[in-house]
């Protein structure tokens, strides 16, 4: 019945449940004006979804990334559509079936398109509007479609709400890290990455697509050489890239097309999504934006990244729908949450898959957490080689291709022997959770221009190789002053979120080279020691403490049920049935005229009045009867098979309900374990004993169940009848069915009832038993109390009993004592014998002889 | 009159009537034998070359020290043999009754029914608590005896937690055992009162707890599934983690709770208006 239900349910919910609305698309080619001087015209090449049905919605300019175009945000668009924007995606210039060049977002040309395309939304009627040509709008978008944003939102006021993702704040800084802090002139070039990202720009492709693609035409020498890059992008690369070494003009160019260079100009309220496992932007961009943002700015450390794809994408999503909500749809958010973070959460209880918890903290701290905790490494200074041509070269992550290798938390890093100086913590005595950037300080010898590049691994015990949080890696470059020696330098490694277990150790790792980045081709020695022993690990005490409180449905719900309970309990009591006794049948009294139960007046053992029962099915197992039985009476309740004489037995004892009329036992009305059922002893349709327990065990626990104190019992005597002899200490699966009807009616005679009521009591026994039980049912009676006796067998009824019940089909059909009924009959039957209850009873039931 | 309804089936007797079965010693027996065979198990296969462990995981550690071993033995049963047991416990009681015809000659005792429901409630969650205990309690003499006493080290972070410490948290992992078991005894014993077969009441309860098990993996139900019976079953992990947390268990033991109150409502009220037929 419950699956029946569920089924039912499921498949109503399937049927009603809404269906996604539908969404109107149009596809157009905006002709935008740009460049410095305004004048050059380019084609943009966009879609726009729009919710179906009237209204205007907010609008949202969804943004691809790098090599992308607008067909790589198709997908999003559609769910943000359902969810009631009116969303514009379009490829940037230089991408796509767009005209123009790749122009790093520049503000001269990217922005003014991007402004172009709000211009072109304020016109359009589906969109609302804050004032004429103020479109309410927000961006969306990853890498470089998150830095459009950040730049769109810092030269155009109109723009309410943006969500930029694993984007930069200084590209400069991204492509050319120092983590000793002395900015991009002197940083050290991200090579691998530089190359896979400026690559992308020549002919468009996602990804490892790039390895399956078929060749196109030729390319021009130009075009081979630039792509579709604006050529003075291309020239910095160039130059840049062959040499290894940020110019100014290239720092220059490219922080022009980063947010760094519109500090404090971004007023729109911004959702940061930065992931974890990022080499190409790292966490510091995004903390570096968080704080040039002027607006209301929210932090989020999502599980993925350039380096580690996005297995929380939905988790995302609506992370940035609520952002959009919030600031475009103006509704108060759930929670005001300004750090979240991604953390791994163990297993799910049910399904044993990996879970995700996302910890929050109402301020975001930083890079350098709410609190550090010094973790004091050792190990001696240690001579360090920059092998000639910087190869082989330690590995720490593959740029590009570590999305495609490194699912999950695959560490790929590899130190070079010889090129690696090793600092250690102690095994962990308590559980270490790194949030941000650990700061160390070193001091390193030698000369010149020193590139180095700082590791913090994660060293659980030799069996295993030391794992490298999320593959990040701090390029640093120590200039060592003529004649020094040596030169202290403060180092910050990469931001990551990770917790180091207990008895886990902290591996500090400075190696001479690094596959990703560029480095020297001279051969050199260094030596490297630690200037301070401490490491400052910062830490983010507000993102441990679990959800605070336990859910309100926790209390309620137990409590609720509890009250159903009672409720359910209460409710569900059976009254004692006080139907009055039915006008046509007096109940008898012995005295006739006293009513009431004077002093010493028993009233009858059994009275039955109008008592019915109907099977389900509506026929009448027990129907209307009534009659009553005098004390010391041996009783025979007579009538074939279906008669109900043991339905009306088992209401007698209360096991069933009657429909109508009352039966009183010694006056008291039966209910479902009515005190004065303790008066009757009964055996009804078989035996019922624990078979594990001997027939004697089987009667004192019957006796101890019943309340009463052992002397009443009467065991012994019970025992005599059962005649079991030694058999009475075997377990009672072992008996036959006579012993067990013995031992039955030895029960039902326990403490001597003053009602016994038998049901087919001589079942199962031999002639001898048979005479025997006949003898004791009447010595019972004998003694003043009352025996009813059902029975099939007329003869045994005829030996036995004094008066006699005949009932057929439910229905009374005669009662009296057993010789009147004999009396009664018509003259002595044909086979010359005196009437014979047999025929009488046949007479009566109406059926042919 | 010597009947006094409030007499009437004493617990004393009803745990007698229960403990001379051959079931009720066969699972205590299975119970208490089972930490010997997994102490066999561990002593007999091959031996981590590393005492640390690679990973962290329960089994891992399960030889890392009695309370180690009584916890990795917990972990193993919980799901589905201390819920086979309790199922028979508590599915058995009145079924069982009613197979042997005896439930009749106790209600006309008369056993009043409401108190023979609660009797028999009362003895079968005794039986499983006995159960769901003595196999953590053996577990941790046969662990101590095999693996020594030592801190407990958490599974997870490797942290290790003093002896002394962890004894009352594991008074706490034994009581959120039996409180997660509630549901089963509930349920089982609801069967019990409506089935005269005693393997269905069992089999039922047991069907209906893999069937919530199977639920529970499907994760598209998403939080629905947080309200199935089994969910928070793992829950008492969180007790042996260096920092106590009682969230999934309060939720788990609320979910129980609730369920086991209003099955067990059902049971009785069931139960005073059947006709008794068996």
């Amino acid at each position: 019945m419950l699956v029946v239900a569920l089924v039912v349910l499921g498949v109503s919910v399937w049927l009603l449940w809404p269906s996604a609305p539908g969404v109107r698309r149009a596809e157009q080619r905006i002709t935008v004006v740009d460049g410095p001087k305004d004048d050059q015209r380019v084609e943009i090449d966009t879609t726009f979804f729009a919710p179906e049905g009237g209204g205007r919605v907010p609008a949202v300019l969804l943004a691809h990334g790098f090599g992308g175009s607008k067909d790589s945000v198709r997908a999003e668009a559609l769910r943000l559509a359902r969810d009631g924007y009116a969303v514009l995606t379009w490829s940037a210039r230089g991408f796509g079936r767009s005209t123009g060049q790749i122009t790093l977002n520049s503000p001269d040309y990217d922005v003014k398109d991007v402004k172009q395309l709000i211009d072109w939304l304020a016109r359009r009627p589906e969109v609302l509007l804050d004032a004429q040509g103020d479109p309410r709008v927000g961006m969306v978008g990853g890498s470089y479609g998150g830095a459009i944003a950040l730049m769109t939102a810092a030269h155009d006021a109109r723009v309410d709400a943006i969500v930029p993702q694993i984007t930069w704040h200084d590209l400069a800084d991204a492509l050319f890290p120092d983590a000793a802090g002395q900015g991009p002139e002197t940083g050290v070039f991200k090579r691998g990455w530089a190359g896979f990202f400026f690559g992308r720009g020549g002919v468009v492709q996602n990804g490892l697509q790039a390895f399956s693609a078929r060749p196109g035409r030729p390319l021009s020498p130009e075009e081979a050489r630039c792509g579709r890059f604006l050529p003075e992008i291309c020239d910095v690369y160039q130059t840049i890239g062959a040499t290894g070494r940020a110019t100014p003009e290239a720092v220059a160019l490219l922080r022009r097309s980063s947010p760094v260079s519109v500090q404090g100009r971004i007023k729109a309220p911004t959702l940061l999504i930065q992931g974890q496992r990022d080499s190409l932007f790292t966490l510091a961009q995004a903390d570096a934006n968080a704080r040039a943002v002027a607006g209301p700015v929210r932090v989020m450390w999502f599980d993925g990244g350039h380096d580690g794809g996005n297995g929380e994408a939905d988790w995302l999503y609506e992370q940035s729908k609520a952002w959009l909500d919030r600031w475009l749809r103006r509704e108060e958010p759930a929670a005001a949450e300004a750090f979240t973070i991604t953390r791994d959460g163990g297993r799910d209880p049910g399904t044993r898959q990996r879970i995700r918890l996302h910890p929050s903290a109402r301020a975001y701290p930083g890079l350098a957490g709410t609190a550090t905790t010094a973790v004091p490494l050792s190990g001696p200074e240690q001579n360090i080689v920059n092998p000639p041509g910087g190869a082989p070269a330690s590995i720490s992550t593959l740029p590009g291709v570590g999305a495609a290798l490194s699912q999950g938390n695959v560490s790929l890093s590899l130190d070079m022997p010889g090129q690696t100086a090793v600092f250690e913590s102690a095994p962990l005595s308590r559980p270490l959770q790194l949030t941000g950037s650990p700061a160390v300080r070193l001091r390193v010898s030698g000369s010149g221009e020193v590139t180095l590049f700082a590791k913090l691994y994660d060293v659980a015990d030799s069996m295993q190789p030391p794992n490298l949080p999320s593959g990040l890696v701090a390029p640093l470059r120590v200039r060592i002053p003529e004649g020094a020696g040596s030169a202290e330098v403060a180092v910050t490694l990469p931001a990551v979120d990770h917790l180091f277990a207990v008895g886990h150790r902290l591996r500090l790792a400075v190696t001479t080279t690094d596959m990703g980045y560029a480095t020297p081709d001279e051969p050199a020695t260094y030596r490297v020691a630690l200037a301070s022993p401490a490491m400052s690990v910062p830490t983010v005490a507000a993102l441990t403490a679990g959800p605070a409180g336990i859910a309100w449905w926790t209390w309620a719900m137990p409590l609720a049920a509890v009250a159903v309970a009672a409720l359910l309990l209460a409710t569900g009591r059976v009254r004692p049935r006080r139907t009055p006794a039915s006008p046509l049948v007096p109940v008898p009294r012995r005295t006739p005229g006293a009513a009431g139960g004077d002093a010493g007046e028993a009233p009858h053992p059994l009275v039955i009045t109008g008592l019915t029962k109907a099977y389900r099915n509506g026929e009448k197992a027990v129907d209307d009867l009534s009659f009553h039985v005098e004390q010391g009476q041996v009783l025979g309740l007579l009538g074939p098979n279906g008669a109900g004489k043991t339905t009306t037995m088992r209401m007698m004892m209360g096991l069933i309900h009657p429909d109508a009329g009352e039966i009183s036992i010694f006056g008291e009305p039966v209910t479902p374990g009515a005190p004065v059922l303790s008066r009757l002893g009964c055996f009804v349709e078989g035996p019922g004993f624990l078979p594990h327990l001997s027939g004697r065990d089987n009667l004192e626990l019957y006796w101890a169940a019943t309340g009463r104190p052992a002397e009443e019992s009467h065991m012994d005597e019970a025992l005599e009848i059962a005649a079991l002899g030694t058999a009475v200490e075997r377990p009672v699966r072992t008996y036959s069915q006579g012993m067990r009807q013995r031992l039955a009616i030895a029960q039902a005679m326990l403490g001597l009832p003053d009602l016994l009521v038998l049901d087919e009591p001589t079942n199962g026994l031999d002639p001898p038993q048979i005479r025997e039980m006949r003898e004791v049912l009447k010595r019972y009676a004998r003694d003043g109390r009352t025996v009813i006796v059902s029975s099939h067998l007329l003869a045994e009824v005829e030996q036995t009993c004094s008066h006699v019940v005949v009932m057929h089909r439910g229905r009374l059909v005669s009662q009296g004592p057993v010789s009147r009924l004999l009396a009664s009959s018509d003259g002595p039957s044909s086979n010359g014998h005196g009437p014979r209850l047999e025929d009488v009873f046949l007479d009566l039931i109406g059926e042919q002889r | 009159m010597t009947y006094v309804a409030g007499r009437t089936l004493p617990l004393r007797v009803e745990i007698v009537r229960q403990f001379k079965r051959r079931r009720t010693m066969v699972m205590f027996g299975l119970l208490l034998a089972l930490p010997w065979i997994l102490v066999i198990a561990f002593k007999v296969g091959p031996q981590s070359n590393n005492p640390q462990g690679n990973s962290l995981r329960i089994s891992d550690l399960a030889t890392a020290g009695g309370l180690n071993f009584a916890a990795f033995a917990l972990s193993v049963s919980a799901s589905f043999l201390l819920v086979v047991a309790v199922a028979l416990f508590c599915g058995d009681t009145v079924a069982s009754e009613a197979n042997w015809s005896s439930l009749r000659y106790l209600l006309a005792a008369p056993v009043p029914r409401d108190r023979l429901l609660r009797q028999k409630l009362i003895v079968a969650l005794g039986y499983s608590a006995a159960a769901v205990i003595s196999l953590p309690l053996m577990a941790l003499a046969a662990g101590t005896l095999a693996f020594g006493w030592s801190d407990i080290q958490v599974p997870g972070t490797g942290e290790t937690i003093p002896a002394l410490d962890v004894l009352p948290r594991f008074g706490i992992v034994i009581g959120y055992a039996l409180v997660s078991q509630l549901v089963v005894a509930a349920l089982a014993f609801l069967l019990s009162t409506v089935t005269d077969s005693p393997l269905g009441a069992v089999g039922g309860a047991v069907g209906l707890w893999i069937v919530s098990t199977i639920l529970q993996a499907v994760e598209a139900l998403g939080t629905l599934r947080e309200f199935l019976p089994t969910f928070w079953n793992t829950a008492w992990l969180d007790a042996l983690a260096p920092e106590l947390d009682f969230g999934g268990m309060a939720k788990g033991a609320s979910i129980s709770v609730t369920y086991a109150a209003i099955l067990i409502a059902v049971a009785f009220r069931r139960f005073r208006r059947k006709d008794v037929v068996s």
